[in-house]
């Protein structure tokens, strides 16, 4: 369909233009994700990396971290599923940062799509790959002895929980792939946020363990709270803490607002 | 605004404060008559680039106004996208992507239904020649295939105003002249066309008015004829076996001409006013000295000229000065021109 000059996005009713939105963003998502399938060495080895964790830990670290109520491989597992999903979000900031190098951008600023679309396309690209992952990580999880002990259901509901968490984060780090002058540099700055963020959280160890100062902010900074919600729905018992899941929506929704707002109003004024 | 104006731009400014201040643009004017091909000539970092993403709404100005078919790159910036196609250096297709995908993407993207996208992916493919590579990720193409890609995805909406960033820099002679040949018919068939290039050349072919860049301004505007009849002159080019040869005859005719003698390697330019007499008075004076000359050849004024006239500094100057690896690019364009 074609449309006159006249009709412009602008004169358009919110609900026609979120409609656009949405399928502007469907199109770019198709494009991010075909684009990924095209490049298998990348899925393989972005998939090694959270295996070796899996291993490492389970294997190599896991014997000498003492936990209570389950075994370290069930304690471990949903605080690696965290971990995954959050470093997930440097393909965001990598694959943003590609695009405007290459002057994909560009193209797109010039064409009348949503000026949400790019971003969101991919951001949900990279949510459809954190599924995939995943996956894969579950069943390596199976088979190193992780057990849903607490139900599938509320397995899958510490899944969920996770994804949406990290869909917000991943806005952020569009932030850092539309700021950083290049691919290699914007993969340089997002380490530095997430190392600390994942590893200090008690995805890997029981925050009793860590300094007082430290278990503070553990126990509090956001990726703390969705390893607490997650490990509360996938092993129950001790673990079980429904605020944090509550906490967990909260911070997904806060982060969300600002980051996106901020992320469309910096692809803007992009220059 | 008249209406016979397919783009209109007044006073335009854009600074860019990365490390330092530069003024990208510095109260830029330009008009586009409907249907005509408008060809922004200037050295790297004239502001050409940054003239065209202002009017393809990429950017927005610091100050200034501009229109495309009467609409506000600003203002209006969502309806003037539906009426323009930007192909060039600088806007590119996927990679990964396979052609056909590339042309079906920016069509979706542009509104056009899924069967719409799907006819027009191959309506373009066909007509640039690329539905045997339609297949095959882009990543797969050659430099020329890609060009005709990128600008098959800018012709989508069948926009009535086309801006065409560099389209041929880097191109092969032969890829070169297919793409001209597809600019001219776009313009045959109506289309407005603002096109940035470097090469003297390829204004000279596409454009009906040129306008001559420097610093962000506008520092010359014509046809061709008139920017090349503005010099009212003739160059005697005047070549030698070596460059030292060439030093000597240039030291002997110093006084037939009021400007000195342009020496380019083993070639000697001169810029006169009657060419046919000055000519004869060089070979004669060469060969009264004894020295043996190659070849010599009257000619018009090129762009190059008449840009080495206006700014004092020939069109590549300052490529070369800005980044050396250039010298490369700039060599093979020599040689293509040749």
């Amino acid at each position: 369909m074609t449309m006159s000059p006249e009709v412009a996005m602008e004169k358009l009713s919110v609900a026609e233009r979120s409609m656009w939105a949405f399928r502007d963003m469907r199109v770019v998502t198709w494009r991010n994700l075909i684009a990924s399938l095209r490049i298998p060495e990348a899925i393989f080895f972005s998939s090694l990396q959270p295996i070796m964790f899996v291993l490492l830990f389970r294997y190599v670290f896991g014997g000498a971290i003492p936990v209570a109520g389950v075994s370290y491989v069930n304690f471990l597992m949903p605080g690696i599923f965290v971990q995954t999903v959050c470093f997930g979000a440097v393909a965001t900031a990598i694959g943003l940062s590609e695009d405007m190098a290459k002057g994909l951008v560009e193209r797109f600023r010039a064409l009348p799509m949503a000026r949400s679309a790019v971003l969101a396309g991919r951001t949900t690209a990279d949510l459809v790959r954190n599924i995939f992952v995943l996956l894969i990580l579950t069943v390596v999880g199976l088979a190193v002895g992780f057990r849903m002990v607490n139900g599938v259901g509320n397995f899958v509901l510490g899944c969920i929980v996770m994804i949406v968490f990290a869909y917000s984060l991943s806005w952020g780090f569009a932030i850092i792939g539309l700021k950083a002058p290049n691919a290699e540099t914007a993969q340089l700055m997002s380490f530095p946020i997430l190392f600390p963020i994942t590893f200090a959280s008690g995805a890997f160890a029981p925050v009793e363990s860590m300094p007082g100062w430290l278990q503070w902010f553990a126990i509090h900074q956001p990726v703390g709270v969705v390893v607490a919600a997650t490990r509360s729905l996938m092993c129950g018992g001790p673990y079980t803490n429904s605020s944090a899941v509550g906490w967990t929506f909260v911070w997904a929704a806060v982060l969300l607002g600002g980051f996106s707002w901020f992320a469309v109003r910096s692809y803007r004024k992009v220059d | 605004m008249k209406s016979d104006l397919a783009i209109s731009a007044h006073g335009l400014v854009k600074v860019f404060s990365r490390g330092q201040t530069v003024r990208a643009l510095d109260g830029f004017d330009l008009e586009v008559a409907k249907g005509t091909v408008t060809g922004l000539l200037g050295p790297n970092g004239s502001g050409k680039t940054t003239a065209v993403r202002i009017l393809s709404t990429i950017l927005s100005p610091d100050a200034g106004t501009a229109e495309i078919m009467g609409l506000d790159v600003v203002r209006q910036s969502d309806a003037v996208r539906r009426i323009i196609g930007l192909a060039g250096q600088y806007a590119t297709v996927d990679e990964n992507l396979t052609g056909r995908e590339n042309i079906r993407m920016v069509a979706q993207l542009t509104h056009l239904t899924k069967s719409a996208a799907r006819a027009k992916a191959d309506e373009l493919l066909e007509r640039f020649k690329l539905t045997e590579a339609g297949d095959r990720p882009a990543k797969t193409y050659s430099g020329g295939m890609r060009r005709r890609l990128d600008l098959a995805a800018s012709l989508v909406a069948a926009p009535p105003v086309l801006f065409l960033d560099e389209p041929t820099t880097g191109l092969d002679p032969q890829s070169r002249n297919d793409l001209w040949e597809i600019i001219e018919d776009l313009v045959d068939g109506g289309t407005t066309v603002l096109l940035t290039t470097q090469y003297l050349e390829e204004a000279d072919r596409l454009a009906q008015d040129i306008v001559v860049m420097e610093k962000g301004r506008v520092i010359a505007q014509g046809t061709p004829a008139v920017l090349k009849a503005q010099l009212g002159t003739t160059v005697i080019e005047v070549s030698f076996a070596s460059h030292d040869l060439a030093d000597r005859a240039s030291s002997l005719l110093t006084n037939l001409t009021p400007k000195p003698p342009i020496r380019e390697g083993s070639l000697l330019e001169l810029t006169v006013e009657n060419g046919p007499k000055v000519a004869a008075d060089v070979l004669r004076t060469l060969d009264g000295a004894g020295v043996e000359l190659l070849g010599l050849a009257l000619r018009e004024p090129s762009l190059d000229d008449v840009f080495l006239s206006l700014t004092g500094h020939r069109t590549e100057d300052e490529v070369a000065e800005a980044a050396q690896p250039k010298r490369q690019g700039r060599k093979a364009k020599k040689e293509s021109a040749q």
